[in-house]
């Protein structure tokens, strides 16, 4: 890629010209059914705030389920009378709660929130346009995503409950309903919702590509864009690039269930005491095509939470980033690695022993730009003047949960140490921390951040220190044991550690695990309470609180339809802190510099 | 107030990580039972230390940068030279790909080609494991050393899990059991995997071994038990209802014990 040809001040409509003439929309067109990409983008925020909240209520099933085995929740049978019976889970409920927990926090809350909802949020008005290139695509993409996740949580009510096959979904066990209870119609409709949701998720992305593309204020090269857009323009190429294999599986498994092909059954196959008349198909295709998604996917998750920490950081650091152009090469480089290295996650499938070598190695290799990035992160802490809002405890959460996250990649992607790991908690450990947690801290973060800009109030800084101490201390507990469940053996989506002799001395860490669960959900209700009352009682915010440089600052909080009056004309690249102006310590991207 | 938040938050991460360190190093994995387990164990090992020393290192410093920034009334030197930047990029690059390529190649590919690459010795014991919802299928060729045919279309859970062919002379001395797998003590194991319906995961805690039973293929596994004693299988693929409790047995036994053991089988299966 050539910054030179990307570098001039691109023009377009949508940033040239006069603001446009103020139609006064309706409370409909101007609320529900908007183009406008700060509506969206907050649309986006609260329908994946909602479903957090429902994966969270799954997460606590799972943890009582895996905290107190046996124990007869009375209460909760009231209120799950299929699932919990006698107030004890049924086997298929915890599969389909594991599945769904999965899939509603991966696709429906970061991916919604994080990447979707700051995506559009942020990206316009960081890079001085009116909208997305794309303002109606924009708005149905919001809606096909509203259907696709009312869907998805629909499937908890069709016969034999919601998909119970992870939320990897790997045949046979998806691919024919007599093999699990979730593999009835929840599956269909599981692969349904994926199906809307790639289809929504694509426009959103081609829409960021473009907008970074072409709607960029003049005199904003690429080099002096926010990391955040950086993180979003390189996450939203990957997301182009890797979803359409799975839309295919996703019709291919759809074939298979409904209409006798055999693109993952093999021929043999004997579930429930009957043959199936299937003949040719490969399971591990189903797993090449799922990954060839799946490892791109979790940086599509996690390069905008990077981004938004580094554009966090300085402005309570008064510091520019550390290595502004190191670190947009680390983001170029981990997204064409992240690429062609989906067969880590089928080290011990039967593939190949040596592709596994060869995916081991060039995994690894990702540890080097990564590893740069985080210590660029780091060291932007280096010489700072620090205030320690809530924004920036979670910034700093960030940082931390990447390190140990990132570090037990050093493990997994090593084949041979993966023999052992493998398909354990280390995993659930792992990707927790990564995908997991770096994006939530990263989301509440950005929250914290950005709710004056978005609503106009400021949140409360008491309750939201509190709820970072109430979220870190906890989050960082669960799976950071959780890893060392995975080297005592302990293997991943069991319902009960109850019945192998050597998983006995397990179920008092998972005791642990759960209260520590328990703890880390009831501190969210701080997030909820402050989130809502601020909203309504917040101090009334200026239009840049934080002192800080980039172009979404110069607007008003929040700011106008159309974003900008007249066309922002950009000086300065996004980190300029530490400088003398008459603002104060720090000169946004529009104040002319003094040597041009 | 603000030096004390300082502090707490600093004392935050550096509790953290030392808590964590302390209580990795209590953790113990399952007793070792194979010979090339060592050498994931030494994979392991290599990679607790490194790894674990970076996380206490990282976490060390994040905590120094807050306890000190929240002192700081003006900020250090806007930017570090662009030769500290390129510098303390490459030191790290370098660095991190010495620990992660350089384990991965001295200690890890030498365990993987021996236990992947490595020529099946002639004195394996060879066991067919057929794995289904929610149990292991084990299957010894008998002293012919050959497994009788199977077909797809006679397996009856009852009475023909495996699917046998009666008429197959192969097939007359092989020893079926459930959930049951003996081998010899220091005598290498060849298992050949399979599934009937849907993919699990064998796996050996105490001998570093887990491969996925896919249907359609039959990989294997050689490895060289080293303990006499009483282990568990477990299913690590989520294969099910009862995942969970997909157990089964796996007997390091003498050579002497063995042979009674396959005879006593073969006796309960009613001398097929």
């Amino acid at each position: 890629m050539s910054t030179h040809v990307l570098g001039g001040p691109p023009r377009s409509p949508h940033n040239v010209g006069p603001a446009p003439v103020e139609h006064e929309p309706g409370f409909i067109r101007r609320y529900v059914f908007s183009t406008d990409h700060k509506i969206i983008g907050i649309q986006y925020i609260l329908t994946g705030l909602v479903m957090a909240i429902a994966g969270a209520a799954l997460a606590t099933l799972i943890r009582l389920q895996l905290g107190w085995p046996e124990h007869h929740w009375l209460w909760l049978s009231r209120l799950l009378p299929v699932g919990m019976p006698s107030g004890v889970m049924t086997p298929e409920f915890y599969l389909a709660v594991v599945t769904m927990h999965g899939t509603i926090m991966v696709f429906f809350f970061v991916s919604f929130v994080l990447v979707s909802g700051f995506g559009n949020y942020l990206v316009p008005l960081q890079v001085g346009a009116r909208d997305m290139a794309f303002p109606f695509l924009n708005m149905l993409s919001y809606w096909i995503a509203l259907l696709s996740a009312v869907t998805m949580l629909a499937s908890f009510l069709v016969e034999g409950g919601a998909a119970a096959a992870g939320w990897t979904a790997y045949p046979p066990l998806s691919a024919v309903a007599a093999a699990v209870p979730g593999s009835q119609m929840g599956q269909t409709i599981w692969l349904l919702s994926m199906a809307l949701f790639i289809a929504s998720f694509t426009m959103s992305g081609l829409n960021i590509v473009a907008t970074v593309f072409s709607v960029r204020a003049p005199g904003l090269s690429m080099m002096r864009l926010p990391l955040t857009v950086w993180s979003y323009f390189i996450a939203s190429i990957l997301g182009l690039l890797a979803f359409p294999p799975l839309t295919a599986a996703a019709v291919m498994l759809l074939l298979d269930r409904h209409f006798g092909t055999s693109f993952f059954l093999p021929s043999g196959l004997i579930i429930a005491n009957k043959v199936l008349p299937n003949t040719g198909g490969s399971p591990l295709l189903w797993q090449h095509l799922f990954w060839f998604l799946g490892h791109p996917e979790v940086y599509v998750l996690i390069l905008p939470a990077l981004g938004i920490a580094c554009d966090i950081l300085p402005a309570f650091t008064r510091k520019p980033v550390f290595g502004y152009r190191i670190s947009v090469w680390c983001l170029v480089a981990v997204g064409c690695l992240s690429m062609i290295v989906w067969g880590h996650h089928m080290f011990v499938s039967g593939m190949s022993p040596f592709s596994g070598e060869y995916f081991s190695l060039v995994t690894l290799t990702i540890t080097v730009p990564m590893t740069i990035f985080g210590v660029n992160m780091l060291a932007s802490l280096w010489g700072a003047k620090l205030q320690l809002t809530t924004a920036m405890l979670f910034s700093l959460g960030v940082i931390a949960l990447f390190g140990s996250g990132g570090l037990g990649g050093l493990f997994l992607g090593n084949a041979t140490a993966d023999m052992q790991l493998h398909d354990t908690y280390f995993v659930v450990g792992h990707f927790h921390m990564m995908i997991g947690g770096v994006t939530l801290l990263a989301t509440f973060g950005a929250i914290y951040f950005w709710f004056p800009k978005m609503f106009g109030r400021m949140m409360n800084e008491t309750l939201g220190k509190l709820h970072f101490w109430f979220t870190f201390a906890p989050f960082f507990l669960i799976f950071f044991m959780q890893h060392f469940l995975g080297l005592q053996g302990a293997p991943r989506r069991y319902y009960a550690f109850t019945a192998f002799d050597y998983l006995q001395k397990t179920r008092g860490q998972n005791l642990v695990i759960s209260i520590a669960a328990m703890v880390l959900i009831s501190g969210q209700f701080l997030f909820l309470v402050n989130f809502v009352w601020s909203l309504f009682r917040g101090h009334r915010a200026a239009a840049n609180p934080w002192h800080a440089t980039t172009l979404e600052w110069t607007v008003a909080s929040p700011p106008p339809h159309g974003n900008f009056d007249a066309v922002p004309v950009v000086q300065r690249w996004a980190y300029e802190y530490g400088v003398q102006t008459i603002d104060g310590d720090f000169a946004v991207q529009t104040v002319p510099s003094v040597s041009a | 107030m603000k030096t004390l938040e300082g502090w707490l938050v600093s004392l935050l991460f550096a509790g953290t990580a030392i808590a964590g360190v302390v209580y990795g190093s209590g953790i113990r994995m399952p007793e070792l039972a194979s010979r090339h387990g060592a050498g994931i164990d030494a994979m392991l090992a290599y990679l607790l230390v490194t790894v674990g020393g970076l996380f206490l290192a990282g976490y060390l410093a994040l905590a120094y940068f807050i306890w000190r920034g929240v002192r700081r009334a003006e900020i250090g030197p806007r930017f570090a030279t662009r030769k500290t930047e390129i510098l303390l990029s490459g030191a790290l690059g370098l660095g991190m790909a010495v620990i992660a390529e350089g384990g991965v190649l001295a200690i890890g590919m030498p365990v993987w080609q021996e236990y992947f690459a490595a020529a099946t010795p002639a004195d394996a014991i060879t066991i067919d494991v057929t794995a289904q919802q929610f149990m292991w299928n084990v299957r010894y060729p008998g002293p012919d050393g050959r497994f009788g045919r199977t077909d797809p279309r006679l397996v009856d859970d009852s009475s023909n899990p495996l699917g046998l062919v009666p008429d197959d002379p192969a097939g007359k001395d092989d020893v079926v059991t459930l959930n049951e797998i003996a081998v010899v003590v220091n005598r290498p194991v060849r298992i050949q995997l399979r599934s009937k319906d849907v993919i699990h995961s064998f796996f050996l805690p105490n001998f570093r071994v887990k491969q996925d039973a896919v249907p359609g293929m039959t990989p294997e596994v050689v490895f060289v038990p080293t303990r006499t004693g009483e282990f568990e299988i477990a299913c690590a693929e989520l294969c099910g209802l009862a995942h969970y409790r997909m157990r089964g047995f796996f007997h390091v036994l003498t050579a002497e014990q063995f042979e009674n053991w396959l005879r006593l089988q073969s006796a309960a299966a009613g001398g097929r």
